[in-house]
């Protein structure tokens, strides 16, 4: 199914990405060019077969549940672009 | 600034970790001076190759004086002093951390990465951070916010990357060794491109905190030396597990150095016959086959044998680590640090003005791509499929590893190509990592080590092993510089 | 037509672990704003998730509390989407591999009858920060600090069929995480949050309507209020020919109606996919064992114990069972007292009226079980008698001392002494003439003119069966 600028325009929303009229077009040739080449993989015979998530074969291991972190607001705020009285601001969302 | 370096620190930068490390124990020139002639040529030669985004001179040299002064009090651990560059990928407390990203250009980390911190723990001097593809994302080192890096061998041509910066950095003497890391290639191939020992260590065993994620289940640090020994030296240092780190494994680390010098003989070297086929520079082919006598001539056995799919290999990463990365990189939305729009009208203008203007094209592309592998409809048709052929890559290299011990073959091939030939065209980029992908999705380690020259451009020969065999392979890199003089030629800038 | 109400509840329940589910930090409520949210949490570059065990063994033990199937190897999966909240741009969830499966939960309604309501599944996830939209005029402030709290996301089959059978498992379900000691269970705090799936059909229709998911529903009360006021709307749609549309909606209890989220709506696809921070969590047998060994007496299994050890009838039992702290505190007093039969009624009638009147829960009663124990024995070693013993309570509520101490010095011990009550009936019957030719005549009602009477001189001290008793042949004679 060939990939269409209406699909690019839908997935750079899902993304959040704004793209230009122009960069939605290079995008959608780029892109289907990349799905030609990732479509090789659907040529082969995969039934039966068990999806791998990481190289290794281990298990999640657990924390104690302790507290180990301390107040380190003023510290991390400084990175923020705007705040005001110890809060993140984002422009105004509307419930 | 020009002035005059002396003979004593001319000669001091050729030297790598290993041979540093008896220097200052000899006191032949103090860290300070060092690390002070390291800043000195960095100035020099980084405007022209632009390896270095940040340079930390000041901290560098309180750094040294620090271990100076430890080694006077006899107090210093043994490398301290030594100076590197750490991959601009890494967290550094109180330093630009900005991956090669427009995103966070202005993002001072408030944390060290687990790999820094052990540096630091180690007593080693930072010079300052390097270049990269933004988030790592490239083969080439075309895709940085800060520019292309050039290869020291030849100012036109690509250093690979995505660690292109640390590559460069090393092989210009511009610092002895560089911590970097792999997705699909992003250590070995500028390795190969640069004349350089770059090892990528088996998924887990190098923490991945404070390291910014491309692609979680496939990104794993290293680093890039003149040396195996070198290379055993600093994996030494920055391996081990890492509670902060629920991927990191938790097994002992051997001691790389104590075996780096064991035997050969009986090792079987299994050669993949996909990667010595169709695409495989014939020049390339012959420097690698070699290579591959001297391991014979020591004792090894070569054996033909088979990666059915690793055809596939780019394929299925290019689904899952744009997967990943489609998620890992949802965090940079202009709220809590990095870039930001100017002036947003509302929330989904900040949130799409601010990545759409912080990213640059290729990270914006796999982004897209993560996000179509993911949607409803197409989960299973892509990120699914793309896992199982995961799986088939993984049961290739244990079925290989059951006929012999390593696995050999070309790490790239061909030598580095020319600034700007394949920006145009992703999927020729993407191609680059053809030989080195599947070891990442397999998460076994890979190491490349300069194997020859052609046309006066280096190659590399990649090791492939199995799980938590990085002493073997550092052996086998090291035996084999032992016996050729391929790691010792440099660009000479 | 009559139709039937089809609901589903989705609960999510903040376990009470003392950091988040993923990092160290602290999960205090009521901080100052992003004073508990660490690199982790603000999603900075480069942090990792490591999985807080106790959070599992939370979910574990509330799984084996409903009897559910154990997920031996669970899955942690990112779910996709944007809003300045939600730090990371994905919240880590669990889809297709959550930790407990199926299991059951038995709830008893106000008629006595009983109903077994299945649940689907419960997961553990990362809770999102809070959106402060009023606090500045053109900017929302984020606050961190409950970014990262763990959930435990407690999903309903859509089995419940009233808004009644819907409060009556909300009820049993906060009582069984508190009888964990998972949660505190505050849904004022925002402990315990509820979405409602609410759908209508004719009764005897086999297939489902058209269902409306309604959110963050924060009381028992609401719970009740907003299901019925959701199914009536949408059979007043129905019944006026339209059409059910699947949406979110949000309860408004200040105007006692539900409306459209429609902002939350557009394209919802969450790309879930596994989380490759996390590896898959694998829990073995002698873990569920562990776990099992901490599981208290549960509230059905406690009210049955409850019936045939202290001869309670079902009703009584099951009430006071239904929270750990009131049937501890009974307990105590049966076992102190000896008599169960009055010790639950007291527990459960004038200390409860008391608890009420003062919103206080029995943890902070004002008189100790032991108290209440000692007032009761001075009920059935007949030294006051039920009537009294509510003024000695009442004395007791105002601090005024132990039982003994109120009944000694407010001479409140009951006359037990049968010549003393003998002679006070004598002059009693003696005064009242009219009275004794009336009841000699066949009207029995007098009887109890006398009994008054003599309660009265007495004030109210007499042994109330003794002046039965001893008027009883008086009269006769």
């Amino acid at each position: 199914m060939a990939l269409e600028l209406k699909d690019i325009a839908y997935i750079a929303h899902l993304a959040r990405l704004q793209l230009g009229a122009a960069e939605q077009s290079e995008a959608l040739s780029r892109i289907t060019n990349i799905l030609s080449m990732i479509d090789q993989m659907q040529a082969v015979d995969t039934a039966g077969v068990e999806p791998l998530a990481h190289g290794f074969d281990a298990s999640q291991r657990l924390r104690d549940d302790v507290v180990t972190e301390t107040n380190q607001r003023d510290l991390l705020l400084k990175l923020a672009p705007s705040v005001d009285q110890g809060l993140f601001l984002v422009p105004k969302v509307l419930e | 600034m020009t002035s005059e370096m002396t003979p004593k620190m001319n000669d001091a930068l050729k030297q790598g970790v290993a041979e540093l490390a008896r220097s200052l124990a000899r006191k032949d020139f103090t860290s300070v001076e060092l690390t002070r002639a390291y800043l000195e040529r960095i100035d020099q030669h980084n405007p022209e190759l632009n390896a270095y985004v940040t340079v930390t001179g000041e901290q560098a040299l309180a750094q040294a004086q620090a271990a100076d002064q430890a080694r006077a009090a006899g107090t210093a651990a043994p490398y301290a002093g030594i100076p590197f560059a750490h991959k601009d990928i890494f967290c550094t407390s109180g330093v630009r951390t900005a991956c090669g990203s427009r995103m966070l250009d202005n993002f001072i980390a408030p944390y060290d990465a687990t790999v820094v911190e052990k540096m630091r723990q180690a007593g080693m001097v930072m010079l300052g951070k390097t270049n990269m593809d933004e988030f790592a994302m490239g083969s080439s080192n075309e895709t940085s916010w800060y520019g292309p890096v050039k290869n020291p061998w030849n100012h036109t041509l690509v250093p690979g990357g995505s660690s292109g910066g640390s590559a460069a950095a090393v092989a210009a003497h511009l610092c002895p060794a560089a911590t970097a890391t792999d997705t699909g290639g992003s250590i070995r191939q500028p390795a190969s491109f640069c004349g350089l020992t770059g090892i990528k260590p088996t998924y887990g065993r190098v923490s991945r905190w404070g390291m910014i994620a491309f692609a979680s289940s496939l990104d794993q640090a290293g680093v890039l030396t003149r040396s195996a020994e070198d290379a055993a030296i600093l994996m030494q240092m920055m391996s081990g597990f890492d509670p902060k780190d629920s991927t990191s494994v938790d097994v002992p680390v051997p001691d790389y150095l104590a075996t780096l010098d064991q035997p050969l003989k009986g090792l079987r070297i299994g050669l993949p016959k996909q990667h010595f086929a169709v695409g495989l520079n014939p020049e390339v082919e012959k420097q690698i086959r070699a290579a591959l006598s001297e391991f014979e001539k020591q004792g090894a056995v070569l054996k033909e044998i088979s990666l059915d799919n690793s055809h596939l290999s780019v394929s299925a990463y290019y689904v899952l680590a744009p997967a990943e990365a489609s998620a890992n990189l949802s965090r940079y939305d202009g709220v809590r640090f990095g870039y930001r729009c100017d002036k947003p009208v509302d929330l989904e203008d900040m949130y799409k003005r601010t990545r759409g203007e912080g990213f640059g094209d290729e990270v914006k592309r796999r982004i897209m791509i993560g996000t179509y592998a993911l949607s409803a409809g197409y989960y299973d048709a892509y990120y699914i499929k793309a896992q199982k052929v995961r799986r088939l890559i993984k049961d290739d290299f244990d079925r290989a590893f059951r006929e012999v011990d390593v696995i050999m073959g070309p790490t790239s091939p061909h030598t580095a190509f020319p600034l700007g030939s394949k920006t145009k065209d992703p999927v020729t980029m993407y191609l680059e990592d053809i030989y080195t992908i599947a070891v990442n999705l397999a998460g076994l380690p890979g190491l490349s080590v300069p194997a020859g020259l052609v046309n006066g451009l280096p190659i590399g020969l990649q090791i492939v092993g199995r799980d938590f065999s990085e002493a073997q392979l550092l052996n086998l890199a090291h035996r084999f510089q032992q016996a050729t003089d391929w790691h010792t030629h440099t660009p000479g800038v | 037509m009559a139709w039937e109400t089809v609901i589903g509840l989705e609960v999510h329940v903040q376990l009470a672990t003392k950091s988040k589910l993923f990092s160290g930090s602290a999960t205090t409520f009521g901080a100052e704003p992003n004073t508990q949210a660490n690199v982790f949490d603000l999603a900075l570059p480069g942090t990792l998730p490591v999985l807080n065990g106790e959070a599992l063994r939370m979910a574990v033990k509330f799984g084996l509390a409903i009897g559910a199937h154990i997920g031996k190897k669970s899955v942690f999966d990112r779910k996709n989407y944007f809003y300045p909240d939600l730090p990371k741009g994905y919240q880590t969830s669990q889809l297709d591999h959550p930790i407990v499966g199926k299991g059951s939960l038995t709830i008893t309604l106000d008629d006595g009858t009983s109903r077994t309501i299945g649940v689907t599944r419960a997961h553990l996830e990362e809770d999102a920060g809070k959106s402060l939209h009023e606090l500045f005029p053109n900017d929302t402030g984020i606050d961190l600090n409950r970014a990262g709290t763990p959930l435990l996301e407690i999903v309903s089959e859509p089995e419940l069929r009233s808004a009644k059978e819907a409060v009556a498992y909300l009820k049993k379900l906060h009582s069984l995480i508190l009888y964990l000691g998972i949660s505190d269970g505050d849904m004022s705090q925002g402990s315990m949050r509820c979405d409602a799936n609410v759908s209508v059909r004719q009764q005897g229709d086999s297939k489902f309507g058209t269902r409306a998911e309604i959110k963050n529903i924060n009381s028992f009360r609401f719970v009740e209020k907003a299901i019925l006021i959701e199914a009536q709307r949408q059979i007043d749609i129905l019944e006026d020919g339209g059409r059910i549309i699947q949406e979110t909606r949000l309860y408004d209890p200040d105007r006692n109606e539900t409306r459209s989220m429609r902002s939350k709506e557009v394209a919802n696809d969450y790309r879930y996919f596994p989380e490759p921070d996390l590896l898959p969590v694998v829990i073995d047998d002698a873990f569920i064992a562990a776990v099992k060994t901490t599981l208290p007496e549960l509230p059905d299994l406690k009210s049955q114990r409850f019936q045939s050890h202290y001869g309670l009838s079902d009703y009584d039992a099951d009430v006071l069972s239904a929270d750990r702290a009131t049937a501890d505190f009974f307990e105590v007093v049966a076992n102190a007292c000896g008599d169960a039969k009055l010790s639950a009624n007291w527990v459960m009638g004038d200390l409860q009226s008391v608890l009420h009147k003062s919103e206080l829960d029995i943890a902070h009663s004002p008189v100790s079980a032991h108290a209440l124990a000692g007032l009761i024995s001075r009920i059935k070693d007949n030294t006051i008698s039920s009537k009294i013993a509510k003024t000695v309570f009442e004395a007791m509520i105002n601090g005024e001392g132990s039982a003994d101490t109120i009944i000694e010095s407010k001479g409140l011990k009951q006359v037990t002494d049968s010549g003393a009550i003998e002679k006070l009936i004598d002059t009693i019957i003696a005064a009242n003439p009219k009275q004794l030719e009336q009841y000699r005549s066949g009207q029995d009602k007098v009887f109890t003119f006398f009994v008054g009477q003599v309660m009265k001189e007495s004030k109210g001290k007499a042994n109330p069966a003794q002046v039965n008793d001893i008027l009883l042949n008086k009269l006769k004679k």
